[in-house]
């Protein structure tokens, strides 16, 4: 039986003192010896100990202040347990501090900052390397910027399509229903060709790419770099850059106007149909407005903008690859930074483009 | 006296697919013993250890731990034996996003009604135990692979479990840290009476801790017996183990 009794100020503990009866004993201890004053704790009658019922019987020294020397009449066994268990010999660690709003704040400037410098070296090294790379392709495995075409562009043509179908469908019924109340159904070509060429193609497809691209890019990038493939490649001489990144590179510069002209495609075929099916509009009418309300302007802009949301995205994502930390968890960490920082990226390059360029 | 079987198994087989990876395999495991299972890479160590623990499902057999037959059992009656084993993961399988000192925690936060400060006193001995006294409040990416192993071991004693298993403990370590881990096995298994399940390759460590052997070869039970018994077993692969390991 366990229990626990005070006499001439000695507690005398008995039973098994484990892990599975210390909780009742500590309760029984609160209830009725708290207070009391105890000189010595006698554990003759003591069965079994373990760990957890080392633990607790420091606890009552402690609260006694008293010393192991006051721990009396234990086994050879127990007394044995109680040296291996002891926490007498732990050198105390403080818990660290969390640091102040100051430091906090000041932290996060500092490493948004050096984040940013490091963004802009990779940034660098990756154009630079792009560009030597078109006239030499020694460094790179052969066929990796198709191998990667079909990755990032061919495989993401499906979703592209859907979502660009889907907005087109639905920015013609909404704009179309306000249109049709002043007679001007017909307008709906011109505003979703200005719309969709100009904003939503690029925007959705760039969105698109981010979450799905840009993602696939910085979780094979973080895994390669916690897997030491990365030292790998550079121990054997070859640029990590070149090796892994410029294929990326070229092969987004690739295929992402393509995407955003099959997105642009599909949603005014989108639009096409609820304007002829369902706003009354002439197919030839709605043709030859949508192409005539463009300038080659337009379409330069959306080409440029096309290809600033494409490097964003890769360069983004290659960067928060190379600096991943810590396995795994490192891995998830950063790709979600990625999807994150390459979305609001490429939004506010939008912005920045619709304010140059009105 | 008669030794207390803790686990047993009883004609088990498991599959990967078609590929029978146990197969037929009945051992006994006894209460206050180091039990090491042995075998060359691929022979199915880690999938028995795994099939005892009911992380895989076996195809067919019994596996039997504190008498009772764990196929039987439901999710909250296997909950209550897995509280009163713990397991030593290759890779520690620590929880990377909290500290150490929380991983620790976690099984006394959740399986036990004790105090703050009695938690906070075990969870500083357990690490104490292992050695790991600086590393307390740090978080898994910050230890090397063998204080990984370590701060794992402590929270696998969290719950003062009556079973332990390892799983390729000594692995990764230098021989000194071998030594040490060998040392507290030793340590558990004396004065908490506790038994010890572990698959290793490392002849050392072996020699100095193990009460059993297990050996397997190609899915099947070559050997079960101690140590001594296995050197003169008169089973080619068995023997072998030990000669070529022997120096």
């Amino acid at each position: 039986m366990n229990k626990i009794s005070l006499k001439d100020q000695t507690l005398y503990i008995s039973g098994k003192i484990v892990i599975v009866t210390i909780s009742d004993l500590l309760k029984e201890w609160e209830r009725n010896y708290l207070k009391e004053t105890v000189a010595k704790i006698d554990i003759k009658e003591v069965e079994a100990i373990d760990g957890a019922g080392v633990s607790f019987i420091e606890t009552l020294i402690d609260k006694y202040s008293l010393t192991a020397n006051d721990l009396q009449n234990g086994t050879e066994s127990i007394m044995r347990s109680i040296e291996i268990f002891s926490s007498a010999k732990i050198q105390t660690t403080e818990k660290p501090k969390a640091d102040n709003i100051f430091v906090k704040t000041g932290e996060a400037f500092f490493s948004f900052l050096n984040q940013f410098i490091d963004g802009l070296y990779l940034a660098s090294d990756t154009i630079w390397w792009s560009i030597t790379g078109l006239l030499n392709k020694k460094g790179r495995r052969k066929g990796s910027v198709i191998e990667q075409a079909i990755v990032i562009g061919l495989d993401a043509m499906p979703i592209v399509a859907l979502l660009s179908f889907v907005i087109g469908f639905i920015l013609t019924l909404q704009s179309g229903m306000q249109l049709q109340k002043f007679g001007a159904n017909v307008y709906i070509a011109d505003l979703l060709s200005i719309s969709i060429v100009r904003e939503m193609g690029p925007l959705i497809t760039a969105i698109i790419i981010a979450g799905r691209s840009g993602s696939a890019i910085a979780s094979e990038i973080a895994t390669m770099k916690v897997t030491e493939e990365i030292d790998a490649l550079k121990m054997m001489a070859l640029n990590p850059v070149k090796y892994v990144i410029v294929p990326k590179f070229h092969a987004i510069t690739l295929t992402m106007p393509l995407l955003v002209a099959f997105s642009i495609l599909i949603s005014m075929g989108a639009g096409l149909i609820i304007s002829v099916g369902f706003l009354d509009v002439a197919l030839e009418v709605f043709v030859s407005r949508s192409i005539n309300i463009l300038a080659v302007k337009d379409v330069l802009i959306t080409l440029a903008k096309t290809i600033c949301f494409s490097w964003l995205i890769v360069i983004i994502g290659a960067y928060y690859g190379m600096k991943v930390t810590g396995g795994a968890e490192g891995v998830g960490k950063a790709t979600t930074s990625s999807v994150v920082t390459s979305i609001f990226a490429v939004i506010l390059a939008d912005a920045a483009f619709s304010l140059i360029y009105l | 006296m008669k030794k207390e079987i803790i686990i047993k198994t009883t004609n088990l087989v498991a599959k990967y697919g078609d590929k029978i990876v146990l197969d037929g395999i009945s051992v006994e495991m006894y209460k206050g013993e180091v039990t090491v299972i042995l075998g060359t890479s691929g022979c199915g160590k880690t999938t028995l250890l795994k099939n005892i623990l009911r992380m895989y499902q076996p195809y067919s057999g019994k596996v039997e731990i504190f008498g009772k037959d764990v196929s039987d059992l439901d999710e909250d009656q296997f909950n209550e034996i897995l509280k009163r084993t713990g397991m030593l993961f290759q890779n520690g399988a620590l929880l990377n996003s909290i500290t150490v000192y929380d991983n620790v925690s976690i099984p006394l936060e959740q399986h036990t009604d004790l105090p703050r400060d009695i938690i906070d006193r075990i969870i500083k001995t357990k690490l104490h135990l292992v050695n790991l006294d600086h590393a307390v409040y740090l978080t898994p990416s910050e230890l090397s692979g063998g204080m990984k192993k370590r701060a794992a071991l402590a929270r696998a004693l969290a719950l003062e479990p009556e079973i332990v298993f390892f799983d390729e403990p000594s692995a990764g370590l230098d021989p000194i840290t071998s030594a040490d881990l060998d040392k507290l096995i030793i340590n558990l298994k004396n004065q908490l009476n506790m038994s010890l399940v572990i698959v290793t390759h490392e002849l050392a460590s072996i020699h100095r801790i193990a009460d059993r052997i297990v050996f397997l070869h190609k899915g099947k039970l070559l050997f079960t017996g101690t140590l001594p018994e296995a050197k003169k077993s008169g089973i080619p692969q068995v023997e072998e183990f030990f000669e070529i390991g022997s120096f």
